[in-house]
């Protein structure tokens, strides 16, 4: 049995360039950019991220530094922009330095529950049948408590502290991302390119690699995008109830809590966390929502 | 016939089971069932059947993309997925083309990444797996320099199948499976693509398993013609003998239904209606006998017998089983 090689002879690269269309990524970002929302949305995540990194740099005031003196002043007084909390710190400060463990928070459990919960979708969806149900049905039980719930018990069971509720939020994203990556794993498998890359004789590993994962990783982006806002809500609310950041460390959450006490003397201070909170969720979910608008077209 | 078959068939079936019910006991759907057939070095095999009948379960059991209850494939005188025949080694000489020329692209990649990517498998390397990808994209029509770097949503149905039959090829396979390759293009495009593959064919000696519910295709481009009805073969014969003379009942009326060029051959009533049976009960005896237009009582317990696959023209039927109870004279008194 000998098989020729001879009627396919490998020619050199061709002399003229190849007509290149612009890849898939790239279309997706273009229609990006004509998306006002997205953009409006985009510019706001900047800016939260430029207050982050260079929060040191540009804050007026120490926000450690309190003062008895200078508590609960109001909006615009002179020296407090923003007004001061119940120590006399002052609010834009604290806004600025609090954005940083706020999207740290927000962001980190969403990254590693979207790493964690790819692959465990890709594998049950990928082995199906029994492989499937046995991962699925494991999942199925985290799915059934409320996030809310499921992230004050594990926090409070791991005890307060910021990588313990890293680790607690990250356990409640996992099972809803492992679920999108299932049924949309699943959907894949089932194309006729996955059905002949298998004929190839390609593993499994290499099918998954080269033919599954481009065509599922956008899906599962998307709905990762959309739990940073869930994310930071729920940190917030962590924080909130002293199982995540501890004082005198500025984050949003926890300075809504601590500020709470003022709602009645200075309400409009003791909302400005708050709307961080707000804005912040609010952008994420806006660019998610583009996200998908902009991948959805039938490619 | 001398010549060794380069896939031999022997006993092949596939039952899906089906959902067990509230007394745990599961029905099977017959989809094949105990087909047994050759196909021989350089031959096209015309496989033809209503939709239903078991032709794509087939090709992707000679595939090996679905395990079969029972039965075996073997290439080249080794038996697939045995010690002499691996099966890594035994996809790189049987390809397959889909029906669906879209769904069967990964989206994602490009034309030649797409069609590199099987020998990229077979540890050919990225640089010569490209330089073949664009030689073959050469072969089936399609400037490489055009369409290489495109991706599949900007072609079109038949430039999409032609990536289709390049990929199929890139492995330098033996033997190709087409499943119903042609059936969604428009007819003119059709055509070419048909010719396109019998070009293709003497150029790299293929040897093609042409599955298609078009008769008039099947005639053009079959040497031997397969017909399946519910999960089994009915007849296998070459495609001028069969065609002109069609053996079984089942196969006349699958013929008769070809619309007629000639207005004045017009054929004035369905030569069988009906769906077919289910294959999850199929009919006892012969399985055609629900639908045959010359049954008899004999054919309802007596199961016919598919002849050899190695003669000329093995047919399914009583009417030609000798001592089978079938009685050739009620026939005769009918028609007359």
């Amino acid at each position: 049995m000998t098989t020729s090689t001879s009627y396919l002879t490998a020619t050199q690269s061709p002399a003229q360039p190849l007509e290149r269309s612009p890849g898939y990524w790239q279309s997706v970002l273009k229609r990006l950019l004509k998306d006002k929302v997205a953009l409006g949305a985009g510019c706001v995540i900047a800016i939260l991220f430029f207050m982050a990194i260079f929060g040191p740099y540009i804050v007026p005031a120490d926000p450690y530094q309190a003062s008895i003196l200078g508590r609960l002043k109001a909006i615009g007084s002179p020296g407090f922009p923003l007004g001061s909390d119940e120590l006399g710190r002052d609010m834009l400060s604290r806004l600025i330095i609090g954005s940083r463990l706020s999207l740290f928070i927000g962001l980190t459990p969403v990254m590693f529950a979207f790493v964690i919960g790819t692959v465990i979708g890709l594998l049950a969806g990928y082995a199906g049948g029994l492989t499937n149900s046995a991962i699925m049905r494991t999942i199925d039980v985290f799915y059934a408590f409320p996030s809310v719930l499921l992230a004050i018990a594990l926090s409070g069971a791991l005890g307060a502290g910021i990588f313990n509720s890293l680790i607690s939020l990250t356990i409640v994203f996992i099972p809803p991302i492992a679920r999108v990556a299932e049924s949309v794993t699943t959907q894949v498998r089932m194309r006729d390119y996955v059905e002949s890359a298998r004929a190839t004789g390609a593993n499994a590993f290499t099918i998954v690699r080269v033919h599954v994962l481009g065509n599922v990783l956008g899906p599962i982006f998307v709905y990762a995008t959309s739990l940073i806002a869930v994310s930071m809500i729920l940190a917030s609310g962590l924080s909130f109830l002293g199982l995540g950041v501890k004082p005198p460390e500025p984050e949003w959450g926890l300075m809504l809590n601590t500020l709470r006490t003022a709602i009645y003397t200075q309400p409009w201070v003791a909302a400005l966390p708050g709307a961080m909170i707000f804005i912040t969720s609010i952008a994420f979910n806006m660019l998610s929502d583009s996200l998908r608008a902009a991948m959805d077209n039938k490619r | 016939m001398s010549t060794q078959p380069l896939l031999q068939i022997k006993g092949l079936t596939k039952h899906f089971p089906l959902k067990k019910n509230l007394f745990g006991r599961g029905d099977v759907v017959r989809a094949v069932d105990q087909i047994d057939f050759d196909v021989l070095p350089g031959e096209t095999l015309g496989v033809v059947g209503e939709s239903g009948c078991g032709k794509s379960t087939t090709a992707r059991l000679l595939m090996q993309l679905i395990n079969p209850t029972a039965g075996e494939v073997i290439f080249d005188g080794a038996l697939v997925g045995g010690r002499d025949l691996p099966l890594k080694e035994f996809r790189r000489q049987v390809q397959m083309v889909f029906q669906d020329s879209y769904a069967s692209l990964n989206p994602r990649l490009t034309i030649e990444d797409s069609i590199a990517f099987g020998p990229q498998v077979h540890g050919v390397s990225k640089q010569e797996s490209l330089a073949r990808a664009h030689d073959l994209l050469e072969r089936v029509g399609l400037a490489p320099a055009r369409f290489a770097a495109r991706y599949t949503h900007e072609l079109s149905g038949g430039q999409r199948q032609r990536v289709n039959i390049a990929r199929a090829l890139a492995l330098q396979p033996r033997v190709v499976i087409l499943d119903e390759a042609v059936s969604a293009l428009d007819k003119s495009v059709e055509a070419q693509v048909l010719n396109l593959l019998l070009d293709l064919k003497d150029a790299f000696n293929l040897t093609y398993v042409f599955i298609s519910h078009d008769l008039n295709v099947v005639r053009y481009i079959s040497d031997r013609v397969m017909v399946m009805y519910l999960g089994q073969v009915v007849e296998i014969g070459a495609a001028d003998a069969l065609f002109d003379n069609p053996a079984h009942p089942y196969t006349r009326a699958l013929l008769s239904s070809i619309p007629a060029m000639d207005p004045e051959h017009r054929t004035e009533k369905a030569a069988i209606s009906g769906d077919p049976p289910n294959p999850i009960n199929p009919p006892s005896g012969c399985r055609f006998h629900t639908r045959c237009p010359v049954a008899q009582a004999i054919c309802a317990q007596r199961a016919p017998v598919l002849g050899s696959p190695h003669s000329a023209h093995p047919v399914s039927c009583l009417i030609y089983e000798p001592e089978s109870g079938y009685q050739a004279e009620v026939k005769s008194e009918v028609t007359a």
